[in-house]
């Protein structure tokens, strides 16, 4: 089980003269659920935005299954398995909230405009199966109460919930959550945990931005700590609880100690 | 102001109870809604002749099954086709009259000026070069979003006219003339007189584009396209191939754009390039805009509205195109959202309960 999914290879992004990620190495491996964790601006989303494909690393290389992924289009990099959601939610507000995740559903599929005017069997096929699935992840997310509803009159919690669900959807073998439990209360932050767990148990592979320690601590197998674009820590939740470096970065260093 | 807002909210209030009604119905009470609804719609240019409604509908100056065909059935099929570019896909199109003159001069050329095969076969023909001027159009263009996309699209509209105007081969200002007419079926005569045939002809062809373009919107395809009107960045990263199905909204509404230049050549018999001038792409899009965008029917509605409503006030000549106008700002200012908006899964149901327990608590 120790087989790397994804192979996040010395990366440095830059945008002009901001470095946003430094000489950045991480391993993802399969099935585990792998923390990212960093004080505001450290490049956690940048990191993202690199594995999804919104970024092009300046230098270095992100290999996914030992394919590297760089440069690739954004859509067929979700076609190799990895999906995301974002940290400000980014819903289609105007589709349904079954719509929603049938839209991620659909990029398993290749029926097109031909297939569509003719309603041929494939497309019939494809049509109820992107339906059944995406009712499946509703109820999965225990949403499915509001399948019909548009996703912009979703409660916060539901919304949070329905982008999951979307990502599901594309069939992903590594899934990047990006500050899933931002504005949860404790009750919902613990339901999230669960959640989480629950879809590593389904076999997926899970990156997790989260900036409340509780859940990253408690859901991780494995914490990585980003400061100023460069990866201080990587190691077990424990060990990197009591790593100075981490420490330092989140609660700052007395100039005159060091 | 408080009494606009009461008199839109009672006509969403009637909409609504129509469209809860329409829900409840079976399939055949359904099927047969249908029936009456084109039957009815195919014996419109004999509305003037029945009592009190031909008085209302009927229009001054103009024979009304001309104002069907010429103003009405062209604005529908654009607004039709214009909708997919607009309404589905968010992409702002303000050249849309250059698809409609592809359409129609193809038509011209292959009938008259270069050619002479029949109507008919020029039909299929525009079509294809439409979509053909669609991806020229489209491939290069759609990496720009929003304004940029739309002040390229202006330009496009431009370029064919003027191309048209200031090329011999394609008879420059003159225009082209003698431009044959659909051939005579089903003792229909395509004749210069009677424009019921034409209106026949038109209104089968909306139904057409109507059927087509219904399961478009119902598919994987019309999904991608509201995906990409919605967030187009988001779209991507769910893995909606964003350029392809761009490159096909534009290719399938300049399809439906050209067919309406096929069919307006047909019946006139004759086009020069100030047929295609850039009012009317603005007008297009009004209609599209003013009826709901993303929603076939609203677009259908606002193109009867917007070639309607100034043949029927032909009496207030000078001031008809004021009136138009003003009703425009009203519209923007108290339903931007135009007057039949698409309704998203059961939300209109929601606000129906809503009223329903506001009513009951006061």
């Amino acid at each position: 089980m120790s087989e790397i999914l994804l192979d996040f290879d010395n990366v440095t992004m830059q945008f002009g003269g901001v470095t946003a990620l430094s000489e950045v190495s991480l391993q993802i491996t399969r099935g585990e659920i792998l923390g990212l964790i960093g004080p505001n601006g450290a490049g956690k989303t940048t990191c993202f935005n690199v594995i999804t494909g919104v970024y092009s690393p300046t230098t270095g290389d992100v290999r996914f299954e030992g394919r590297s992924i760089t440069g690739m289009k954004r859509h067929h990099i979700t076609k190799q398995g990895i999906a995301r959601t974002f940290q400000n939610i980014r819903l289609f507000s105007q589709m349904t909230a079954l719509e929603n995740v049938m839209v991620g559903a659909d990029s398993r599929k290749r029926s097109s405009v031909g297939g569509a005017i003719l309603r041929t069997s494939r497309q019939r096929r494809e049509e109820t199966e992107a339906r059944e699935r995406a009712m499946e992840l509703l109820t999965f997310m225990g949403i499915a109460d509001r399948a019909n509803n548009a996703a912009r009159n979703l409660p916060y919690g539901y919304q949070r919930r329905l982008e999951i669900a979307r990502a599901l959807a594309t069939e992903p073998q590594l899934l990047c959550l990006d500050e899933p439990a931002a504005g949860f209360n404790p009750a919902e932050k613990q339901e999230l945990n669960e959640l989480i767990l629950k879809i590593r148990g389904q076999g997926y592979t899970v990156l997790l931005i989260e900036h409340d320690m509780n859940v990253v601590m408690k859901v991780s197998d494995r914490v990585a700590v980003l400061d100023f674009g460069r990866k201080i820590a990587d190691g077990p939740p424990e060990q990197v609880r009591n790593n100075p470096d981490v420490i330092a970065a989140y609660l700052g260093v007395d100039d005159n100690a060091s | 102001m408080n009494q606009v807002r009461s008199l839109l909210a009672a006509l969403r209030n009637l909409g609504d109870t129509f469209g809860e009604a329409f829900d409840r119905m079976n399939k055949w009470q359904k099927y047969s809604f249908y029936g009456i609804l084109v039957i009815a719609l195919y014996l419109a240019p004999f509305w003037p002749d029945v009592p009190v409604l031909g008085q209302i509908v009927d229009t001054p100056g103009t024979q009304f099954s001309t104002v069907l065909n010429d103003q009405v059935i062209i604005f529908v099929l654009v607004a039709l086709g214009l909708n997919v570019v607009v309404g589905l896909a968010g992409l702002l199109d303000l050249g849309y009259v250059g698809f409609y003159a592809v359409g129609a001069y193809v038509t011209a050329s292959l009938t008259s000026e270069h050619a002479n095969l029949p109507w008919l076969l020029s039909l299929p023909v525009a079509v294809v070069v439409s979509m053909l001027f669609g991806v020229i159009l489209g491939a290069p263009t759609l990496r720009l979003r929003g304004d940029y996309l739309a002040i390229v699209t202006l330009g496009f509209g431009e370029i064919i006219r003027l191309t048209a105007k200031n090329m011999e081969w394609l008879g420059a200002s003159r225009g082209i003339s003698n431009i044959k007419k659909p051939p005579s079926v089903l003792g229909l005569k395509f004749g210069v007189i009677d424009p019921k045939p034409y209106y026949y002809l038109g209104l089968t062809l909306v139904l057409i584009v109507v059927f087509v373009l219904h399961r478009l919107e119902y598919s994987r395809v019309g999904r991608s396209w509201v995906a990409i009107r919605e967030d187009e960045d988001a779209a991507e990263l769910m893995g909606v191939d964003t350029f392809k199905f761009k490159l096909w909204a534009f290719t399938i509404g300049a399809a439906v754009g050209g067919l309406a230049g096929v069919h307006y050549a047909g019946k006139v018999g004759f086009i020069n390039p100030d047929n295609f001038p850039l009012t009317l792409s603005i007008l297009f899009l009004a209609a599209v805009v003013l009826g709901g965008s993303g929603n076939m029917y609203g677009a259908i509605l606002g193109a009867v509205m917007v070639a309607y409503i100034p043949e029927r006030l032909r009496n207030f000549a000078d001031k008809r195109v004021f009136v138009f106008g003003v009703v425009l700002v009203l519209m923007m200012v108290f339903r931007p959202e135009g007057i039949l908006p698409k309704r998203v899964g059961d939300e209109h149901k929601k606000r129906r309960n809503k009223t329903t327990n506001a009513e009951v608590a006061q």
